[in-house]
C-alpha cells in the first residue's frame, strides 16, 4: 500500500512542474501590462519603470519562471502586485474558507445525489425516477448566480433566515461560520448533485442486473440488504472517481458562487488576481489547487483499493 | 430593595455598554482597495477607506471649497511661490509619535522620493519644505501652483507616522499607521478592512462606531441585497437601475452627488499609425459624432435619468463648466452634413474599443444606434479592462470608451489629458495655444484668470474634440434608515464625522 501511494507521489511530481510552466507562461501570454493595469489612473512611467524592474518583469521569460519556481521551493511564492500581501498568506488565509465550502457543498451533493440516484435505479421507470431525473436536471441546467441571487433575495432579504454575507472562519464563530456558507454551499453542490444522481442511478442499474444481485436475491436476502450491501458497494467505485474529479469542478463553480455570497475564498481571490494581472497571486493559487486536486486523486485512488479487495492484489 | 435597584441599574449599564460595543458600522464598496500605503494607493475605494484613517492637512466642503483639518490655516506669499501652513497641535498618529512640522516635511519628502510613490506628479511644483517652528511649515514652490490645496486635500496631503513610514519602507501598507479618527486593525483581502476607534483623536466626541468595517460586494444586486437584509448599513455606487427598488424600500434612504469624473469617447488624433485615419485627421468627423447623440436620452436609457448628461471635463453643476458650450441638442442633419463636407456622404465606420463589462457596453450599444442614424457605422470590440489600458496607452485603437473619476481641482480633469506629451494624453492631441491656456490656469492663484483661461481652451478643444464626453456619473449610496448624518460629497468620499446608527 505505501509503495503504491509513494509511486503515485512520484508521478505526480512532473504533472506539477508541467502545471506549473504551462500556467506561467499562458499568463505571459495575456495581453495588458501588468503594471499598467496595476497603474489604474496613475502612471508615472518612471515608476512603472521602478516596479517592473522592483518585480522582475523585464527579465526573459524562462528566467522569470525559474526564480519564481526556485523561491517556491523555498516556500516563497512572492507579493501580490496589488496590495503588498505575501501570496503565501494570502493563500493560507482563503485555502480553508474554500475547503469548507466545498466540503459543504460535497455534504449537500452527496446526501442529495447518491440516494436520488440509488432511488431512482431502483425504482427505474416509475414516477419517483421522473421525479429525481427532473430534480437533478434542473439542478444541472440553473446557473449558480442566479439561483444564488433568487436564494439571497429570498431567504435573507424576504423571509430574513440566513445571512446574505459576512463570513467568519470556523475557528471563531462555528455556529455563524456555517450558517452563512449553507445557501453558497447549497448553491454549489446542487450542481454536483445532479451529476453524482446521474452516476449513481446508472453505476447501480448496472449491477443490480449483475448475477450475484441475482444471487443474493434468490438466497432470500432483505432487499435493502441487496442493495445497499451487495449492489451499491460495488457501484461505489466510479462514484468516487468521480466525487474526487467533481473537487476540481467545485473549486472552479465557488469563482461564481464566492463572487455572489461574498466569501473570501479562492475564487474570489484568483479572478480579481486575473484582472489585475497580479501574476504572483495566480500562479500561487494555481500551483496550490494543483497539488490539492492531484491529492484528491490519490485519495481516490486509495479509497478503489480499499473498496475492492481484488485490486490490492495486483 | 436597594439591592434590587442596583442590580437593575447594573443591568441597565451592562446593557448599554453592551449597546456602544456592537456599535460597528459595515460599509460595502464595490472593490477591494490596493495597498493600504497613501503614498502608494491608485484606487478610489481606498480613498473611501482613508477617509476614516488617514487625515489630511485640508479637506473639502461639498461645494469643494478647501478647509482646514491638520492645518489650521494657510496663506500664500505675494509671489505665490510659498505656501505657509499652520498645524494643530493636539494631533498624535496612531502610534504615539506626535503630528509636527517635522512630521510634515518627512512626509512630503516621502511622496516625492520613496520609489514606488504614486504622488510625484501631484506634488512636483514642491521644492522644499522650511520647519518654521514646532507646528508652522513653509512649502517653496517653483512657480505658483493653483492645484496644490486640493492636492493636499487628498492623497498627497495625508500624513502618515514618520516613525512608521521609516521602518516599514514600502511594506508601510501592510499595518498603515496615521492620524486619522479611525486606526488599522485588520484587513483580511477581498473580504474586510476593519479599522477601530482612535481614543486620542482631537475630536473623538464626533465619531459614533466602535469600529467601521469596509466590506468588497462587486456585484451592485447582491451589495443592495444584503443592505435589505440588514448584513450590511450602507453601501456605496448603488447601480442607476436599482434606484427605484432602493427607494421603495421604507427600511433604506438614498443619498447621491453628481460626481467630479466624466466619461467619453477619446480619439486617437496622433498616437502612432492607427492616428492614420480620417477620424484622427478630420475633427469634422468628431464633431458630427458628437452631434448625432441625444447624452440626455442615453442618461435616460442606460442611467434611468440618474446621472448627468455632460460634454465637458467637468459636470454642468460645476463653477469651471463653460456656460457658452452647453450640452448639444442632438442634430442628425448637422452630423450628416459635416459628414458630406468631409467627403464621406455615405457614412463612414468607427472601430471604438469599450471595456467588456455591463454599463460600457449598455452606453455604447445606444451611442451606437444613435450614431448609426447619421451614417456612422459603430463596431465595437470589447476588451477585459488591463487590454483595454495598454492598447490605448500604446496607440492601439482608434477610439476607446474610457472615462475619468476626477479631481477636487479642475486642473486634475484636464491638463494632464489635452496637453503636449502629458502623462494621461493618450489621444496625443497637441496644441500650443492650449497649452498656454491650461498653464495659465495651472499657475495662476487668481480665480478669474484660470476661469478665463478654461473657457478659452474649451472653446478650441470643443470645436477640435479629441475627447467626445458623454456623462457624469453619480455617486449614490443607500443606506439603511437608521443611519444619520451622512453627507454626499461629489468626491464620493464617506465622512464618517456625525454619522450615527439610531437603535432599533
Amino acid at each position: 500500500m505505501l509503495s503504491f501511494i509513494l509511486r503515485r507521489v512520484v508521478i505526480a511530481i512532473p504533472t506539477i512542474i508541467l502545471i506549473s510552466i504551462f500556467v506561467f507562461t499562458l499568463q505571459k501570454l495575456l495581453p495588458g501590462d501588468p503594471v499598467l493595469a496595476m497603474a489604474g489612473e496613475e502612471r508615472d512611467p518612471q515608476v512603472l519603470e521602478f516596479l517592473r524592474e522592483k518585480y522582475r518583469l523585464n527579465d526573459p521569460i524562462p528566467v522569470q519562471y525559474f526564480t519564481w519556481i526556485g523561491n517556491a521551493l523555498r516556500g516563497d511564492l512572492g507579493i501580490s502586485l496589488r496590495t503588498n500581501q505575501p501570496v503565501l498568506e494570502l493563500i493560507a488565509q482563503k485555502l480553508p474558507v474554500t475547503i469548507q465550502l466545498a466540503a459543504m457543498a460535497m455534504i449537500f451533493a452527496l446526501l442529495i445525489g447518491i440516494p436520488a440516484g440509488i432511488f431512482s435505479a431502483v425504482k427505474k421507470g416509475t414516477i419517483v425516477d421522473y421525479i429525481a431525473n427532473v430534480v437533478a436536471l434542473s439542478g444541472l441546467s440553473i446557473p449558480n448566480f442566479w439561483l444564488g441571487i433568487m436564494l439571497i433575495l429570498l431567504v435573507s432579504v424576504k423571509w430574513k433566515l440566513l445571512p446574505a454575507s459576512g463570513y467568519v472562519p470556523l475557528s471563531e464563530d462555528p455556529v455563524r461560520s456555517i450558517t452563512v456558507m449553507i445557501m453558497p454551499a447549497f448553491v454549489l453542490g446542487t450542481a454536483l448533485a445532479a451529476t453524482l444522481m446521474r452516476h449513481t442511478r446508472s453505476a447501480m442499474l448496472g449491477v443490480l442486473n449483475s448475477d450475484y444481485v441475482r444471487t443474493a436475491r434468490a438466497k432470500g436476502l432483505v432487499e435493502r440488504r441487496v442493495i445497499l450491501k451487495h449492489a451499491f458497494r460495488n457501484a461505489l467505485t466510479p462514484i468516487v472517481t468521480l466525487t474526487a474529479l467533481l473537487f476540481g469542478e467545485l473549486i472552479a463553480g465557488a469563482v461564481l458562487t464566492e463572487q455572489i455570497f461574498t466569501i473570501p475564498g479562492f475564487g474570489k481571490l484568483v479572478v480579481d488576481a486575473v484582472f489585475n494581472r497580479d501574476y504572483a497571486v495566480v500562479q500561487g493559487i494555481v500551483l496550490v489547487t494543483a497539488v490539492g486536486f492531484i491529492f484528491m486523486n490519490l485519495l481516490a485512488d486509495v479509497a478503489y483499493v480499499l473498496l475492492n479487495p481484488r485490486l490490492r492484489k495486483q | 430593595m436597594k439591592l434590587t435597584k442596583l442590580t437593575l441599574a447594573a443591568a441597565l449599564l451592562g446593557a448599554t455598554t453592551l449597546g456602544a460595543q456592537a456599535a460597528d458600522l459595515r460599509i460595502a464598496l464595490q472593490s477591494d482597495a490596493d495597498v493600504l500605503d497613501p503614498d502608494q494607493s491608485r484606487t478610489f475605494v481606498g480613498r473611501i477607506v482613508y477617509t476614516a484613517l488617514c487625515d489630511k492637512l485640508v479637506d473639502i466642503t461639498p461645494d469643494l471649497e478647501i478647509i482646514p483639518q491638520l492645518a489650521t490655516e494657510w496663506s500664500f506669499s505675494e509671489d505665490g511661490k510659498q505656501l505657509t501652513l499652520k498645524l494643530r497641535d493636539d494631533v498624535v498618529f496612531h502610534d504615539g509619535t506626535p503630528f509636527d512640522a517635522a512630521a510634515v516635511a518627512a512626509n512630503i519628502d516621502r511622496s516625492q522620493n520613496l520609489q514606488e510613490s504614486r504622488r510625484k506628479s501631484e506634488l512636483s511644483s514642491v521644492t522644499g519644505v522650511e520647519v518654521l517652528g514646532s507646528h508652522v511649515v513653509r512649502l517653496d514652490l517653483t512657480s505658483p501652483d493653483a492645484t496644490l490645496m486640493a492636492q493636499l486635500a487628498d492623497r498627497a496631503g495625508m500624513m502618515v507616522s514618520p516613525t512608521a513610514a521609516t521602518q516599514a519602507g514600502a511594506d508601510f501598507g501592510l499595518n498603515p499607521i496615521c492620524s486619522g479618527p479611525y486606526k488599522f486593525k485588520e484587513r483580511v483581502a477581498q473580504d474586510r478592512i476593519v479599522l477601530e476607534k482612535f481614543e486620542d483623536y482631537y475630536n473623538a466626541d464626533d465619531f459614533h462606531f466602535d469600529t467601521v468595517s469596509y466590506l468588497p460586494i462587486p456585484d451592485t444586486t447582491v451589495r443592495l441585497a444584503n443592505l435589505q437584509s440588514g448584513d450590511i448599513d450602507m453601501l456605496e455606487r448603488l447601480a442607476a437601475t436599482d434606484l427605484a427598488q432602493a427607494e421603495s424600500d421604507a427600511g433604506i434612504q438614498v443619498a447621491s452627488a453628481v460626481s467630479l469624473g466624466y466619461q467619453g469617447i477619446t480619439i486617437n488624433v496622433a498616437n502612432g499609425d492607427k492616428a492614420d485615419n480620417p477620424w484622427g485627421k478630420d475633427k469634422r468627423l468628431r464633431q458630427a459624432l458628437s452631434l448625432s447623440l441625444d447624452r440626455e436620452a442615453i442618461n435616460q436609457v442606460v442611467f434611468n435619468g440618474a446621472f448627468a448628461a455632460g460634454n465637458q471635463p467637468f459636470p454642468p453643476t460645476s463653477p469651471w463648466y463653460s456656460k457658452d458650450f452647453p450640452v448639444p441638442a442632438r442634430d442628425v442633419e448637422q452630423a450628416k452634413a459635416l459628414l458630406a463636407e468631409a467627403g464621406f456622404p455615405d457614412g463612414i465606420d468607427l472601430e471604438v474599443q469599450v471595456p467588456n463589462t455591463t454599463i460600457p457596453l449598455q452606453l455604447m450599444q445606444v451611442v451606437q444606434s444613435m450614431a448609426s442614424e447619421a451614417g456612422i457605422r459603430i463596431s465595437l470590440v470589447s476588451k477585459e479592462f488591463a487590454t483595454l489600458l495598454s492598447d490605448q496607452t500604446a496607440g492601439d485603437y482608434t477610439a476607446s470608451q474610457i472615462g475619468w473619476s476626477g479631481r477636487v481641482d479642475p486642473d486634475g480633469n484636464i491638463h494632464q489629458f489635452m496637453t503636449t506629451d502629458a502623462g494621461l494624453n493618450d489621444s496625443k492631441y497637441s496644441n500650443a495655444k492650449v497649452d498656454a491656456l491650461l498653464n495659465t490656469a495651472r499657475t495662476s492663484n487668481d480665480q478669474q484668470v484660470r476661469k478665463e483661461s478654461y473657457n478659452a481652451a474649451r472653446a478650441i478643444l470643443n470645436d477640435e474634440a479629441p475627447i467626445v464626453y458623454l456623462y457624469h456619473q453619480t455617486w449614490i449610496w443607500a443606506l439603511d434608515s437608521a443611519i444619520s448624518g451622512f453627507t454626499p460629497y461629489p468626491d464620493g468620499m464617506i465622512r464618517l464625522k456625525g454619522m450615527k446608527k439610531e437603535d432599533g
